[in-house]
Formats: C-alpha cells, sequence, structure tokens
C-alpha cells in the first residue's frame, strides 16, 4: 500500500479529498459532477457531453469489464477528470479489448481512487455543482493554496461554449442500414455513436455535419430531417446554433433534438434555460411520457433545463406557434421533452440512445421516422410562417 | 390510476410454517402488505398457521386466522368474511398453490372473490414450464433446450437427446424442490421419480445442463399502466448448479457492461408483459454463458419471492410494500418513493455500495446428509451485509454468519494447492473459505475458475483479500494506514489480531487509540442524489458519517442474526416486539441485526436501523456512533437468542449498561454448578447430573448417576450436539462425532444428565420483574421427555395436567426466577415423572414459545418483557391494560386450546446414495418451523396442526405398524381406534402378534431386511409403491435401527404421515372424528372478545 501514488480532489469551495492517482499523472482541472449509473462507464466516458467535467461514480467498482472498441461512444474519452472509489484489478468480460486504466493513461485522463465518493456526492448535491482539480505527481505536491487557486481560476460552466471541442470536423455519412427512408443532417454538438447506429437503423442516410456548419449549407443537402445531438456547455453561449435551428424550422425541415438539442430547440422557440443545481447524470431517471401516461426509465446526463410550464399549451415566444412540454421529470418536474403543435419538430432532455441506460425510450427514433415519413408523404410541413 | 374503490376488504394468504425455501421473508412481506392495506382503508383478512410471524399479530389484521392454508379451510374463511379480494403473492409458493385451487375449485367464482396482485392466468404462465418457455421464445429470449416428462422412462427418452448431465425441474413446487443434476440414467430415474412426485401436476422439465454458467437475477414490477422498472440485479457468485438460495450473491451484479446488462433488463421487461403480471413484482433468473454471452432464461416468479426480500434489503426499495399498493390499483409513478419522500417509485434503485448475501446452512444437524450443493435448495438461512466495497461485504456477510470456520482465516492449512483446488470443485458449505486458502497458497486465478467457474472478478477479490492480509502481517507496525487499509477490505478486530498474533481486544484498543473508527453510510435507493429521511446505516471506513445527532433516549436492540435451527423467526418475532413497545414508551429504538429475511430489518420498524453483523466488535462501534448524541439507556440482549444473549458478557465489560437481567444473571442459569445451588436453595429437583470436559470424565459422570444420560454441550441453542445415551461405547462414539466441531473443550463443558424415561415435559415462558412473577404459559409436550422441545409439539393450556400441578410449577419458576435474577423473560424446562417435578433447565431470554403463547393467550410477552427491563414493573403494566390482569397459569375451563407442531425438514436432506435422512426426533432440534391449531378443545386444535403441518391425517386407508418392545403395550388403544374407524392394520410380525392377541386383525408383512419369500413385497416396497397411507414407526435398539430407518425414509420420500412417537400417534387418532365434522374458523380478535367477555 505504500506504493500507492498519493492524489487529492479539490473542489472550489476549499474541500479537500485525498486518494490515490488513478489514470494519468498530473492536473486537471473542471466542473465536478457525479453520475449515478451503475453499469456503463465506458460509455459515460466517451460521451462527449462530459467534456470539461471532473466525472465522479457514484457506483464503487469500476472498471470490472475492462473496455472494448464496440462500447466507445464517440472517438475517445472526454471527461476532464474522473473519480472513483474502486478501481478494478483485474479485467473480467468476454467482449474484454483493454483494461479502463490502460485506456485512461492512454488518453491522458486524470484521475483519483480511494476517495469517500459518497461523501463528495452529498457535498455537490447540497452545495451544488461546482469547479474541481484533482492533483497528484508533482502536481500533487503544490501547496494546498496554490492547489486551490488553480481550481478557482478554472473556466465556469456557465457561459460556456464547448461544442467546437468535440464537433468532428469533416462531415461524413454513415449509410442506413436497410431499406432507406430518407436522410437526416445531423449538428455533431457532441454526438454519440449509438445515436448514428439507431438513426441509420431506422433507414435514415445520416449525414454527420460539424457544429460550425451553416443554415444555408444544411439547406443545400436538402435533408428530409434535421437533428441536432447532445453535448457538453451552456445552450446560452450557443445563439449561432439557435439562429441556425430557427432557420432550418423555418424552412420547415421536420426535426429531432436530444439533450443539448433540446435545449437549443427550447432556446430557438424562444424559451430560457438554466443551470440546475447539480444535474440530472443517471440512468434510472423517471420520466413522464404525457401523451401516453407512461413512465420511461431515462439515461440523463444534463446540467442545464428548458425553462417553460410543464401544464397546458403555450404559445412560443419567438412565434413557431404552439409548443407544449412533452415529458417531464418525476423527480423534479424539470422539463424533460418539447413538442411543437405547428411544425415537425420535438425534443427530449434524456437520451433515448440510452447508451449507457435502459431502452425504454428508444421508441422516440420510431417517432422520429414516422414524422419525417408523414411530412414527406404529405409533401408539406407547415412551416412557422404561417 | 389511483386506489380502487371496489375494493373495500382483502384476504391476505400468508406462507405457514417456516421450511426451506420458504422462510420469514413471507412475513417480512407479508407484514409490509397488511400495514399498507389497512393504511390504505383496506378491512385486513389474513390466514396464516404459522403464529411465531410477526404478520399473525392481531395488531395486523383485522381479522386474523391462524388455521391451516387448505382451500378448505379458505372457503370456510371466505364464507365467513367474504372479502372482495385475495391477495396470493406475498405468501410464497404456498399462498400461491392455495389460490390455484381456489380457482380450480371454482370458490372465487361462486364468492365472487377476485384474485388480486396475479390472475389465475398469469401464475399459470409463470410456473407451467411448457407455456413459459413457449413465452420466453416469442419475447426473443432463449431457454435451454428442454422436454417435458411426465413418466421415467419418457425422461430416460428424452435424455438421449438433450445428454448428460442435464437438469431435472418438477412443476409447482417451491425451493428446487425436487430438482437436481443428474450424471448418469440411474440418478436421473431417482430423481425424476421423487420430481413426478413432487410436482402437483406430476410432471417434470428436463433440460440441457448450463452447468458453470454466471447467473443472475432481476427484480422487477409493473402497474396497470404498463410502467415496468427493474428494483435490483443480483449476481450469484457460485454459478450455475447451485441453487440461488445456496449461493453467495451479489447486488448490484458486478460483472456485466452495459450492454449486457441492458439486454437482460429488456428480456425482463418483456417476460413479465407476456406473463402478465399487471400489479406487482416478479423475479426472473438468467444464466449467461460466461464465454460468449449467450443468454438463457432459466425461470421466473409472478410473486413476492426471497431475493425480492433481499433486494428490498438491499436497495431500500419496499418491493412487498409497493406490491401491495399496485394490488389495489395504484400507479408506480403514484407511489412516493419511502426513502426520500419527495421522488416517486417510479425508478430504478441506484447503489453506491455492494451487498453481499451468504447462506446458512445446517448440515451438523443431519450428519448422514450429503453436503453438496445443488439445485435443490438446503440453507436454513441467511446474511446480508453492505459495505462499499465487494471485499468489505463479503467478509462482513461472512462473519455475520456466526460459525466457526466461516470468515477467511490466516491460520494453519495442512492441504497442499492440488488438495485444495480439487476440494473447491465440489460446491459446499464454506466453499469460499476452501478457495480463498486454495489462493493463498498460490492458486491462480485460473486454476480457481477452473475448478469453480467462479468469475475471475470475484476471485481476485480473494487475492486482494489475501494481500491486505500479509501486508497487515508484515507492516512493521499496527499504524493508522495499515489498519485503514485492513478494515477498507472488511477485516475483523479479530482477523487482524489472527495476523498479528495477538487478542482481538488488544487490536480495538489501538485502534481505538489511533480514532480508526467507523462512519455510517445510508441505504438511500439514489447512491446519495437526494436527501434520505430514513436512517438505514451501514459501516463503512470512508470519511464521513451520515449519523444525525439525536437528543432522544435510546435502546439498542440486538436481533438475533441469521436463521438457523434453533433459533428462528420466533426471536426476531420478540426483538420486533420490542422495538415497537419501547418506541410507544418513548425511547429512541436502534435495531442492530444482519437478517435480511426479516421484519427486524425493514427500516419502517425501529427509529434506527444498523444493518451490521451481530459480532461484539460491529455492536460495539455502532453503540460508539450512537453514544455520540442523546443518552443511551441500555441494550437489549434477552430477545435476540443466544446470539445477542453471547454478546452480553463483551458489552458489559466495555462499560455498556444492559437492560434486564444482568450477564451475571444470565451465568447464573447457564453455569451447572450454579444453578444447582439455585436449584437446592429453592428446594427444586434437577435430574441427577455431572460436567465433564472429556471422555474419562464423561464416563466418570454417567457411571455415577446411571444410563441412560442425556449429554449436551454448554452455550448452545437448539440442542445442539444434544443426545441420549445408553452406554459407554455410544459415549465414546459422541466424543468422537463432536471432536472437531469445537463445542465440547476445556472451556465448553458438556452436561451430562440423568435422562428421564416416560416423564411429561412442560415448558413455561414467564415474565420476572424483580418482585413479582407472572407466568405467560404452561405448556405440555405431547411427545414424552427427550425430544427437543423445538421439535416437539405442545399443548396450551396444559391438558393433562391438574391444577395442583400447574401451581407446583408456577412455584417452582417463581423460585428459579428469584434465584437468578430475572428481569424480563425465563423460559423453564420441567419435566414430571412419577409424580416428581424436575428442573430440566432454565433460560433467562426469549424462547422459542413466546409468539405461540402470545397469539394463543393474547399476551404480549415481549412487549411487556420489554418494559421491565426499563423499569416498569409487573403491576404497572397490569395497570395499563398491557398485561391481563390474570396471568397465562390461570386459564379458565372454556378457553380454547392451542396446539403448536414443528416442521421438519427431512425431505430435504439426501445421503451421498441418495435417500433422505433419518426422521426419528431425538434431543437436538431439527425442525425449522412451526404451526399452530386453535379451537375449542385438544382433538379440534390437533387436528388443525396436522392439517397446518402437513396435510394432516387421512380419513381412512391403511396403516403401518411396526414398534419397539416397550411401545408395544401402549400401541393397542391407538390401534384398536384406528381399526374400529375403518383403517386397514398391516404391521411387522413382533407388532402383529401383539395386535392379534388383543384382538386387532394385523396382516403381517415382511420386514425390508428379511429375505424375500416369493413375490412377497416388503413393507418399504409397499410404502414406496403407495399402498399405505400412515406409518406408526417408534425407534428400537440397534438391531432393528437398520429397518426403522428404510421405513421412515421411504413414508418421508412419498410424503406420508408418519408417527415416532405412541404420544403424537394417539392424539392424531383422537383428532380423526375432529377432521370428519370439518374444520371452524375462528380469528384471533374474535377469540380477544371472547377472552374479554369471560372477565
Amino acid at each position: 500500500m505504500a506504493t500507492f501514488e498519493p492524489a487529492v480532489l479539490v473542489l472550489e469551495d476549499g474541500t479537500r479529498h485525498p486518494g490515490r492517482a488513478y489514470g494519468a499523472v498530473g492536473r486537471t482541472l473542471g466542473e465536478a459532477v457525479f453520475a449515478t449509473g451503475m453499469t456503463g462507464y465506458q460509455e459515460t466516458l466517451t460521451d462527449p457531453s462530459y467534456a470539461g467535467q471532473i466525472v465522479l461514480m457514484t457506483a464503487p467498482h469500476i472498471g470490472n469489464t475492462g473496455t472494448n472498441d464496440e462500447d466507445m461512444e464517440s472517438r475517445r474519452i472526454w471527461v476532464a477528470g474522473y473519480v472513483v472509489r474502486e478501481p478494478s484489478r483485474i479485467v473480467s468480460n468476454f467482449r474484454a479489448q483493454r483494461s479502463l486504466d490502460d485506456d485512461l493513461v492512454e488518453g491522458g485522463v486524470v484521475g483519483i481512487s480511494g476517495i469517500d465518493t459518497r461523501a463528495v456526492t452529498r457535498h455537490i448535491r447540497s452545495a451544488g455543482a461546482m469547479r474541481a482539480g484533482i492533483f497528484s505527481g508533482a502536481d500533487f505536491e503544490l501547496p494546498d493554496s496554490e492547489q486551490l487557486d488553480l481550481v478557482r481560476s478554472g473556466a465556469e460552466m456557465n457561459g460556456r461554449n464547448l461544442s467546437a471541442e468535440v464537433s468532428t470536423i469533416e462531415p461524413f455519412t454513415v449509410p442506413a442500414v436497410g431499406e432507406r427512408i430518407g436522410s437526416v443532417a445531423v449538428l455533431d454538438l457532441g454526438v454519440k455513436t449509438s445515436t448514428l447506429n439507431y438513426l441509420a437503423a431506422r433507414g435514415f442516410e445520416v449525414h454527420v455535419l460539424p457544429q460550425m456548419v451553416s443554415a444555408g449549407a444544411i439547406l443545400e443537402l436538402a435533408p428530409d430531417a434535421l437533428f441536432f445531438s447532445n453535448g457538453p456547455g451552456d445552450p446560452s453561449a450557443s445563439d449561432r446554433h439557435v439562429a441556425l435551428l430557427q432557420e432550418v424550422l423555418r424552412a420547415g425541415i421536420p426535426y429531432f433534438g436530444i439533450c443539448f438539442g433540446n435545449q437549443l430547440l427550447g432556446r430557438a422557440l424562444g424559451f430560457g434555460t438554466y443551470k440546475l443545481p447539480f444535474g440530472h447524470r443517471g440512468i434510472n431517471q423517471p420520466v413522464l411520457d404525457k401523451s401516453t401516461g407512461r413512465v420511461e426509465i431515462t439515461s440523463q446526463n444534463h446540467g442545464f433545463a428548458v425553462d417553460a410550464p410543464i401544464e397546458g399549451i403555450i404559445d412560443s415566444p419567438a412565434g413557431f406557434g404552439r409548443v407544449e412540454v412533452s415529458h417531464f421529470s418525476l423527480n423534479d418536474n424539470v422539463v424533460e421533452g418539447l413538442n411543437c403543435l405547428d411544425l415537425n419538430a420535438f425534443s427530449v432532455q434524456y437520451h433515448p440512445e440510452a447508451a449507457a441506460g435502459p431502452h425504454d425510450a428508444n421508441y422516440l427514433f420510431d417517432r422520429f421516422r414516422d414524422m419525417v415519413l408523414a411530412a414527406a408523404g404529405t409533401g408539406t410541413n407547415q412551416g412557422a410562417a404561417q | 390510476m389511483p386506489r380502487r374503490e371496489d375494493i373495500q376488504s382483502v384476504l391476505v394468504i400468508g406462507s405457514g410454517p417456516i421450511v426451506i425455501g420458504q422462510a420469514v421473508e413471507f412475513d417480512y412481506s407479508g407484514t409490509q402488505a397488511c400495514r399498507v392495506l389497512r393504511e390504505e382503508g383496506v378491512r385486513v383478512i389474513l390466514v396464516n398457521s404459522n403464529p411465531a410471524t410477526i404478520m399473525t399479530d392481531p395488531d395486523f389484521a383485522d381479522a386474523t386466522y391462524v388455521e391451516p392454508i387448505t382451500w378448505e379451510v379458505i372457503e370456510t374463511i371466505i364464507a365467513k368474511e367474504r372479502p372482495d379480494a385475495i391477495l396470493p403473492t406475498l405468501g410464497g409458493q404456498t399462498a400461491l398453490n392455495a389460490a390455484i385451487q381456489l380457482h380450480e375449485h371454482g370458490i372465487l367464482e361462486k364468492y365472487n372473490v377476485e384474485l388480486i396482485g396475479a390472475k389465475f392466468e398469469a401464475i399459470q404462465k409463470g410456473e407451467d414450464r411448457q407455456i413459459f418457455k413457449e413465452l420466453v421464445i416469442a419475447a426473443g429470449a432463449e431457454v435451454a433446450r428442454s422436454h417435458i416428462a411426465h413418466t421415467v422412462e419418457e425422461a430416460v427418452g428424452f435424455a438421449e437427446d438433450l445428454g448428460y448431465p442435464l437438469v431435472v425441474r418438477p412443476s409447482f413446487t417451491m425451493g428446487g424442490l425436487g430438482s437436481g443434476f443428474a450424471y448418469t440414467e440411474q440418478e436421473l430415474r431417482r430423481i425424476v421419480g421423487d420430481g413426478i412426485h413432487q410436482s402437483p401436476t406430476s410432471e417434470v422439465l428436463l433440460e440441457e445442463s448450463i452447468l458453470g454458467w454466471k447467473e443472475y437475477e432481476l427484480e422487477l414490477m409493473r402497474d396497470t399502466a404498463d410502467n415496468t422498472v427493474v428494483v435490483c440485479s443480483i449476481e450469484n457468485v457460485d454459478p450455475v448448479g447451485v441453487h440461488t438460495g445456496d449461493s453467495i450473491t451479489v447486488a448490484p451484479a458486478l460483472t456485466l457492461t452495459d450492454r449486457e446488462y441492458q439486454k437482460l433488463r429488456d428480456i425482463g421487461i418483456d417476460i413479465i408483459r407476456a406473463v402478465g403480471v399487471d400489479t406487482g413484482g416478479c423475479n426472473i433468473q438468467f444464466a449467461v454463458d460466461p464465454a460468449d454471452g449467450r443468454i438463457i432464461v432459466i425461470e421466473m416468479n409472478p410473486r413476492v419471492s426471497r431475493s425480492s426480500a433481499l433486494a428490498s434489503k438491499a436497495t431500500g426499495f419496499p418491493i412487498a410494500k409497493i406490491a401491495a399498493k399496485l394490488a389495489i390499483g395504484y400507479r408506480l409513478d403514484e407511489i412516493p418513493n419511502d426513502i426520500t419522500k419527495v421522488t416517486p417509485a417510479s425508478f430504478e434503485p441506484t447503489l453506491d455500495y455492494v451487498v453481499v448475501k451468504v447462506p446458512r446452512f445446517a448440515f451438523e444437524k443431519f450428519p448422514a446428509a450429503d453436503p453438496t450443493l445443488t439445485t435443490t435448495m438446503k440453507s436454513v438461512g441467511e446474511a446480508m451485509a453492505i459495505g462499499r466495497n465487494y471485499a468489505t461485504a463479503l467478509q462482513k456477510a461472512l462473519r455475520s454468519l456466526e460459525k466457526r470456520g466461516s470468515s477467511f482465516h490466516w491460520g494453519p492449512e495442512d492441504r497442499s494447492v492440488e488438495e485444495l483446488l480439487e476440494v473447491i470443485k465440489t460446491p459446499t458449505d464454506g466453499r469460499i473459505v476452501t478457495v480463498q486458502q486454495a489462493l493463498r497458497k498460490g492458486a491462480s486465478i485460473e486454476q480457481v475458475f477452473e475448478a469453480t467457474k467462479i468469475d475471475p472478478w470475484f476471485i481476485d477479490q480473494i487475492v486482494l483479500i489475501n494481500e491486505v492480509a500479509d501486508e497487515v502481517a508484515t507492516a512493521p507496525m499496527l499504524d493508522t494506514p495499515t489498519l485503514r487499509y485492513a478494515k477498507d477490505h472488511g477485516f475483523s478486530d479479530a482477523q487482524i489480531g489472527q495476523l498479528r498474533g495477538f487478542g482481538e481486544h488488544d487490536v480495538r484498543e489501538i485502534r481505538h487509540i489511533l480514532d480508526v473508527r467507523p462512519v455510517y453510510k445510508t441505504v438511500d435507493t439514489c447512491a446519495g442524489e437526494f436527501p434520505a429521511l430514513t436512517p438505514y446505516h451501514y459501516s463503512s471506513y470512508d470519511r464521513e458519517t451520515e449519523v444525525v445527532p439525536s437528543e432522544a433516549r435510546k435502546v439498542v436492540i440486538l436481533g438475533s442474526g441469521p436463521n438457523r435451527i434453533g433459533q428462528g423467526v420466533e426471536f426476531d418475532y420478540s426483538c420486533v416486539h420490542a422495538s415497537f413497545a419501547l418506541h410507544d414508551a418513548g425511547f429512541e429504538t436502534i435495531m442492530i441485526n444482519c437478517n435480511p429475511e426479516t421484519v427486524s430489518t425493514d427500516y419502517d420498524t425501529s427509529d434506527r436501523l444498523y444493518f451490521e453483523p451481530l459480532t461484539l466488535e460491529d455492536v460495539l462501534e455502532v453503540i460508539h456512533a450512537e453514544s455520540q448524541s442523546g443518552e443511551l439507556v441500555g441494550v437489549v440482549v434477552q430477545l435476540g437468542g443466544q446470539t445477542a444473549l453471547g454478546l452480553a458478557k463483551g458489552l458489559k465489560a466495555a462499560g455498556i449498561p444492559i437492560l434486564g437481567t444482568t450477564p451475571e444473571a444470565i451465568d447464573l442459569a447457564e453455569e451447572r454448578g450454579l444453578f444447582a445451588e439455585i436449584l437446592e436453595n429453592a428446594g427444586l429437583l434437577a435430574p441427577r447430573n455431572g460436567t465433564a470436559f472429556d471422555y474419562p470424565g464423561a464416563v466418570t459422570v454417567a457411571e455415577e448417576i446411571g444410563y441412560p444420560v442425556l449429554v449436551r454441550p454448554s452455550y448452545v441453542l437448539g440442542g445442539r450436539g444434544m443426545e441420549i445415551v445408553y452406554d459407554s461405547p455410544s459415549l465414546a462414539d459422541y466424543f468422537e462425532r463432536v471432536a472437531d466441531q469445537g463445542i465440547v473443550g476445556p472451556s465448553h463443558p458438556l452436561l451430562v444428565d440423568r435422562f428421564l424415561d416416560d416423564a411429561i415435559e412442560i415448558d413455561v415462558d414467564a415474565l420476572y420483574d424483580g418482585t413479582e412473577l407472572y407466568i405467560g404459559g404452561v405448556m405440555e409436550h405431547i411427545e414424552e421427555a427427550g425430544i427437543h422441545s423445538g421439535d416437539s409439539s405442545c399443548t396450551l393450556p396444559p391438558v393433562t395436567l391438574g391444577r395442583h400441578e400447574i401451581d407446583r410449577v408456577r412455584e417452582a419458576t417463581r423460585k428459579i426466577a428469584e434465584g437468578i435474577g430475572v428481569l424480563g423473560l425465563l423460559n423453564v424446562q420441567f419435566a414430571i415423572g412419577a409424580g416428581v417435578l424436575y428442573v430440566l433447565e432454565a433460560n433467562p431470554r426469549a424462547s422459542r414459545t413466546v409468539p405461540f403463547v402470545s397469539k394463543a393467550l393474547g399476551i404480549p410477552l415481549a412487549k411487556a418483557a420489554s418494559r421491565i427491563m426499563v423499569g416498569e414493573t409487573i403491576a404497572d403494566l397490569k395497570l395499563s391494560g398491557l398485561l391481563p390482569e390474570v396471568d397465562g397459569s390461570r386459564i379458565p375451563m372454556d378457553s380454547p386450546v392451542a396446539v403448536k407442531e414443528a416442521v421438519l425438514p427431512f425431505k430435504r436432506f439426501r445421503t451421498k446414495e441418495g435417500n433422505v435422512v433419518d426422521s426419528v426426533l431425538g434431543p437436538e432440534m431439527r425442525s425449522t418451523g412451526e404451526v399452530m391449531g386453535i379451537d375449542k378443545d385438544f382433538p379440534r386444535a390437533f387436528a388443525k396442526s396436522q392439517s397446518a403441518a402437513y396435510g394432516g391425517m387421512p380419513l381412512d386407508g391403511t396403516v403401518f405398524v411396526s414398534v419397539s418392545d416397550r411401545d408395544k403395550r401402549s400401541i393397542v388403544l391407538p390401534v384398536l381406534r384406528l381399526k374400529q374407524l375403518g383403517f386397514e392394520i398391516l404391521a411387522t410380525e413382533g407388532t402383529a402378534e401383539v395386535l392379534n392377541r388383543n384382538g386387532i386383525a394385523a396382516r403381517v408383512v415382511r420386514k425390508f431386511s428379511d429375505a424375500p419369500d416369493g413375490d412377497e413385497p416388503s413393507i418399504v416396497e409397499l410404502i414406496t409403491r403407495n399402498e399405505v397411507d400412515i406409518v406408526i414407526n417408534t425407534p428400537s435398539g440397534r438391531s432393528a435401527r437398520a429397518d426403522g430407518y428404510e421405513i421412515r425414509a421411504a413414508a418421508v420420500a412419498g410424503d406420508k404421515p408418519l408417527f415416532t412417537t405412541i404420544a403424537e400417534l394417539s392424539a392424531a387418532v383422537a383428532s380423526i372424528d375432529a377432521i370428519r365434522e370439518g374444520f371452524e374458523v375462528r380469528s384471533l380478535q374474535e377469540y380477544a372478545l371472547d377472552r374479554a367477555a369471560r372477565l
């Protein structure tokens, strides 16, 4: 035990949690958040929405089943730092190709283990998400005050635009699986592999576009639908994407958004967004689908939410017709989905692609497909301009 | 949908006596259900024959019927109470089977009563193998390749297709009864033969072997809106081949990726939908091939199960409670999460800790039984532990078993790696420790995996534990980092002491000086995402504690740990009662226990719950944590059986106040010499006796007092190691057998008593407050002395004792209570032989019969005892109305009679050759549970008890009689009566001779050991062929033992009523008329009104 390299997790409010170095050695800064899923650490780590965040896993044993190519949700690990209690010493799974430690070291992800993760979780729950830093190796030796200064000098998540960091630079296409029913333009704000696969599996030819793309370029592609992915950052710092979405909506192209894509639809419709005290990050989140009265157990990862009344029908402040909140969280009544009644557009705050997580909401990809087919069938998509 | 308004009254069916495979977990679920329904304003009618349960407390239902759970009795109850609905999903397989029978006999239709929780069709789909198989395939999942067989020959044919080994599973049985692996045709014939017999539908399923696959379980809940949640995933550490009840299991599953886990979840949801469980829970078992992830669905139970009790305790999500609410119409999203209060129940709990369950076996009670673990469940209880990592949870769970050798150790190990690897190939009780020894001796993870198929991840965790042990052993000094490192891997002070070569106490002292103490975390269903309002705690050596300071006056109640034979639900009953009574008296109650099946570990029971092992170390730490605020009034140790009592001295030595009878007084009762003094001072007699520490000493004592003698180790419960010995060679044999059990030795003396032949045994439960005695009940055993009181049936009030004898018993009890210095409960066993009253033993603690007495007479003994312990007097308690004015020794003439009957598990245990173990009763307790029959007179009450215990006496048919010489005289009358009732009598030669001379025509049948004479079948063959309906066989000397064994084994295997004592037979014969009349039913609440009217 003397061989363990020491590390420390320092929170913005000065709280310090000593532990052991895990993954890469060095220093990392980011927003400390906790994720409560008991499975799917690899999917979590490679989810671009976690960019800029130091992710704490509440499940104590992490890494038991190693990692593999199949479960990568993007090309790399995105978390800024990783906090766990018990990293696995061995890998045990028939699909495993590597150990998680190897991936963390290779990805340069500074982590810490041996932490009272529950204490940190409870602290974040009551004090709110906050900036943090992990220090190991030479950085561990820095004076406490210097470490704290570094943490406090880190970027705040509020007002932060991270889309450019995670988006693809070059556009690429995923061919439809089976019969092609149309094409969808995907604005990559941090899209996950599973989302692309599910869209392709529904018969869409998927055009993945860099986040810098212009509305004109999208319209030029003449897609049958537009999709905004999940992604990191504060939606209020993404005015350009909001404007782009408004333009495409006005052009009458059907729209589906997930997570960040839900927040951007909200803003495009003229609603505000706000930062949640400590976010929803887990794979056990109950959401009510108002149209069916049924509860879905969903996978969620969001720190911001749309500010709209969950009851009744509201007129879009930005003039896109009638809108209703289609889904909301049963835990805290946060908006979890929007549905435009006068447009072929809807979005959800949670993750129907659910990687990791339960597949309860997978039907939304069908709903999207049906909407696109219906719009194509009637040949009309009532624009907001009516 | 909100609560259904059309349901105003519900009949809840309980699970009956505790048997292997169906235990106290159904008291937990049933109690929750009753509570919930009453909170919802539903009139609750309950039927359960088990008096030792909390659910049968009159407070938990509006009408409580302690009656046999048969469809006929239930019909009588339905006719009387006219419930709107029946809830059969919380009483295990017993309740489900009763519901099926009610349906099949048209009772539900006749009285227009609805099954809620699960419809008949859903029950059918889940339990009928063929239907279930089709449904799984329709859900897009796989089942093991299989065939249904109705005959042995059919099965042998199918085996050619499936190949050996293969699995045999009978339909509609619980706890895997009758199932097993067949490696050869011979084994197949035996298992299928049994299985067809066990199955109510006379069919078995034959399956391809998936031995060694990983095994998982999911607990799901679904409501009428098709909302479905997975409450918990459970992974079996022991792979497929060991019944999940006998496996070490862990929650959550630890070796699945999300992709694989979600696949199980998807399949599970499809199945619960297809089966149509729409207002409750179900459990689905999966096997996963470790090589390629292929998934096979093993089975599903459309009801609350043992695993759901475990899942509820593991997650804080109360499955039974929610199931009851769903059954009366609520949807999951309309029910608040109990723990957070703000979030709904329509979510999936997430854990930030690891839960490990380990089974508790009782093979020491059945030395002839094959201890190999198979798909037939054999464990009698379980312990659960919670830790912040697997190593901690596993080590805590193992020490919770309170069994010698159950924990990992680093003492001498003589076996080589090769030998150890060979041993672990066979799953047995304690295999995990052998695995640890193999790894410690250098076996590789791969080798252990090859031998056991335990997932390498779990094996590596034991490697880790061994590495930590090495560090602890070799550290230059026991400093804070070393201690913390050990503690964070679940090492006890005792284990650290062993590694460092000094005592547990010294380790604790060092640890406390260094301030290395546990903190307490909370089970909150949500991994800390929301604040938890329920103080349900477990220890960890982390940084932050979550124990909320409280200024209350606190009482700590020690539970009774894992169920075992001799210490079962009865003790939990007393602990729960104490908690209720002390809470009502204004104390903050703090429960410590590690048994996930019980009501005491329901977080609703006490003000605070600590799910911790019941060892001195773990208990002291909880007390320390709770002592940081408020006032610790004391610890209740006399209700949790020997487990809690055994901690009294250590607690006292640590300066902790013990409530009630002092540890010194407990010693007075336990220590032979001191107790003899008390008796002498009181002018009471004990059978002649002495104490010995070894064989020569024992022979000297025995010869001095005269054979036969009753020998028993001191400080054991349930008559462990207790035997009647007739001569010195048998005594030598005894010492040989107990040698390696550590129950007799220099610090554990052997008690040797003169055995009283032909005496009546009497059990008394009483309260004493220092000045006044209050008798709870005087119970008369139906069997003569020599049979353990736990296995013996008894009657309350005593039916053959006169007023004078009861007075003598009362006075003797008072003197003993006074002599010992009892403050609280006292149990005394007496024997009356030839008019002389002997004191056999006295235990200053709650006994097994406390709940029986409380139910039969309406005297809340455990509640009263706990109030006495905190300073109230019997006079106070009478005044406040808690205790009736007149005690249990003064029962009016027209009071009802209650009979307690034991339920024995012989059918579960097989010898290596595949025969059932011997079923003769003796001084060592072997029953797992009990039932109560209550009615206006003894024959009726006895008849009910028999019906509840095993289905009851047949009303006609053939009786076989073979008794020892000493019983030949007393057999005449009962057999004559059977003859008069129309039974045909068969007997062995000697017995037939006596019967015929007495004018009872009996046909002679050949003994099993006699040479066959032509085609004439032996008695064993007749029993096996189902040509005998009742078997009467009393064991005689050694020579006839083998014959007797074969007869009894055949009777047990064939489920025939078997009488091994004449007393029990006579009672049964007297009850036949009562059975012919049919049972009348009366609720405990009605009996209470009768009692009130008599005053």
